[in-house]
């Protein structure tokens, strides 16, 4: 094995730990820490594909930006006591395996037809500043730009459901 | 071997230490400029002048009985001081101290890494710094720190948008992300960003001083509201660890400062041949020379300015410091397309 292959490996072992750390976790703010190292390690993971760009926006906008947001909700918010949250077994476990299902489903799906027909590499050195500008505002101007739409509609309709009276 | 083991791990050691150092020495120098301020000595007992004051301070804080409240979770208790300390030491890994110099033959770039993102990593990783804080006031289980915490944090997160815009614009004048390319730059169009944007220099270090939770800002740590901010709870090491982490986040914003606004490492006028013999004096000295007047501005900003109201500090953040910010963009770019 190449050096590169142990750190990928590595790296990727440490993801998976952290992430079952966050499922698994009773504490609500502990999960939210294991979340921030999860996504931590995911940026490491990208840094050592020398994606620096890519790195950095993920600790910027994940770990420094909305995880943030999270703690403030979890820590001000009244949290369940544990005999309510289990209110209702049933229930729970069909939501949470219909979930489990599809994504585990859609894994599958996206890995045969990755190995059927292995995807190009689309750029050279994919997390360049200037590659991931250029992708942006060329080829992929209008799908952007209708993003930008949508979160501007999001950020919209929360103030309004926020603030019933404006 | 050597240019990539060696060699980095000595910048690593000399850089931590340098900033450690200078973190102890920036306690005393606090108490002696806010006591010349208000024409007094400050420390004069231990060491001529009180030179020696820094050592007692960190010797008392390590034999310090270090207490966990009883009712605090164990874990985020102790993990929060590391938390906000190693964001603020980690942002200096980017930080270039000086151009590149020969050292027994060897050429040395005076930074510990030149990433191409530089700039784009030290808004990153210091916008890690805020868990720190939030996670002690939450951690503690008592109710001013958790009160202060979340003080901080709201503070910390509406000043970043305003400084983020403000570096976007100098991003936008230099053409790059690479700390040392924005030097480069200033070199080559043979302008201190601090003269050609002066109102971006501005809300940079009003932003800087709200997001390092400074007077006049210092609304964290009110004593008579809040007895004392989020490290209420905190007593011994634990407790000198916020402190070093508070003071290496003024360096860090100082460094990023002189960078962005005061040419880094490059002499004044550096195109001008008349002042060519300023060049005798090596270019970390330079950096290091500016980096302590923004340190000075610090403490004299402290000694001299009463604190803000909490809502009159949100007010500059959102209503005045943000708009500057997104104004200054849109000009640099018009400006930057035109000229």
């Amino acid at each position: 094995m190449t050096s590169g292959l142990i750190t990928f490996y590595a790296v990727g072992a440490l993801i998976v730990v952290f992430a079952l750390l966050v499922v698994t976790s009773r504490n609500t703010v502990h999960s939210i820490l294991y979340l921030v190292a999860d996504f931590l390690a995911v940026a490491l993971l990208y840094a050592t594909m020398n994606s620096m760009f890519v790195a950095t926006i993920q600790i910027l906008v994940y770990a420094g930006g909305i995880v943030v947001l999270y703690l403030f909700v979890v820590m001000l918010v009244k949290q369940k006591s544990e005999s309510e949250l289990a209110s209702d077994p049933r229930r729970r476990n069909v939501i949470g395996g219909i979930l489990v299902a599809a994504v585990l489903g859609e894994l599958v799906v996206l890995g045969v037809s990755n190995a059927i027909s292995p995807a190009a590499p689309s750029v050279n050195a994919p997390g360049g500043v200037e590659n991931v500008a250029m992708a942006l505002f060329t080829d992929y101007l209008i799908p952007f730009e209708v993003v930008s739409i949508l979160l501007l509609v999001a950020m919209v309709g929360a103030i309004i459901l926020a603030r019933r009276e404006i | 071997m050597i240019d990539a083991i060696v060699l980095p791990l000595l910048k690593i050691l000399v850089v931590l230490n340098a900033v450690l150092v200078g973190v102890t020495f920036m306690v005393l120098l606090e108490r002696k400029v806010i006591a010349w301020a208000q024409a007094r000595l400050g420390p004069m007992r231990v060491g001529p002048y009180g030179m020696l004051q820094p050592i007692a301070d960190v010797l008392k804080l390590m034999v310090k009985e270090d207490i966990t409240p009883a009712k605090a979770d164990k874990w985020v208790f102790t993990a929060a001081p590391m938390i906000a300390l190693i964001p603020a030491l980690i942002v200096f890994a980017v930080v270039p101290f000086g151009p590149e110099v020969s050292i027994f033959g060897r050429r040395v770039t005076l930074a510990i890494t030149d990433l191409n993102v530089g700039l784009l990593y030290v808004v990153s990783v210091t916008s890690i710094g805020v868990y720190g804080i939030i996670l002690a006031g939450w951690a503690s289980n008592s109710k001013f720190p958790l009160l202060a915490s979340l003080r901080a944090s709201a503070q910390l997160i509406s000043y970043e948008v305003a400084v983020t815009m403000i570096l976007v614009s100098m991003v936008v004048s230099a053409g790059t992300l690479s700390m040392a390319g924005i030097i480069d730059a200033q070199y080559q169009q043979g302008v201190w960003y601090a003269f050609a944007q002066p109102l971006a220099f501005v809300v940079f270090f009003i932003g800087g001083l709200a997001e390092t939770n400074r007077a006049p800002f210092d609304m964290p740590e009110a004593e008579q509201e809040l007895t004392g901010g989020f490290h209420t709870e905190y007593s011994g090491m634990r407790f000198a660890l916020f402190f070093l982490a508070e003071y290496a986040n003024m360096i860090v914003v100082s460094c990023v400062a002189t960078t962005l606004f005061l040419g880094g490492w490059l002499q004044p006028f550096p195109n001008v041949s008349a002042l060519s013999f300023l060049g005798f004096v090596p270019g970390w000295m330079w950096f290091l020379g500016k980096t302590f007047v923004f340190l000075y501005v610090f403490l004299w900003i402290r000694a001299t300015l009463p604190r803000y109201r909490y809502d009159q500090l949100m007010r500059i953040g959102w209503k005045v410091l943000i708009p500057l910010g997104i104004a200054n963009v849109v000009v640099s770019a018009v400006l930057k397309v035109l000229l």
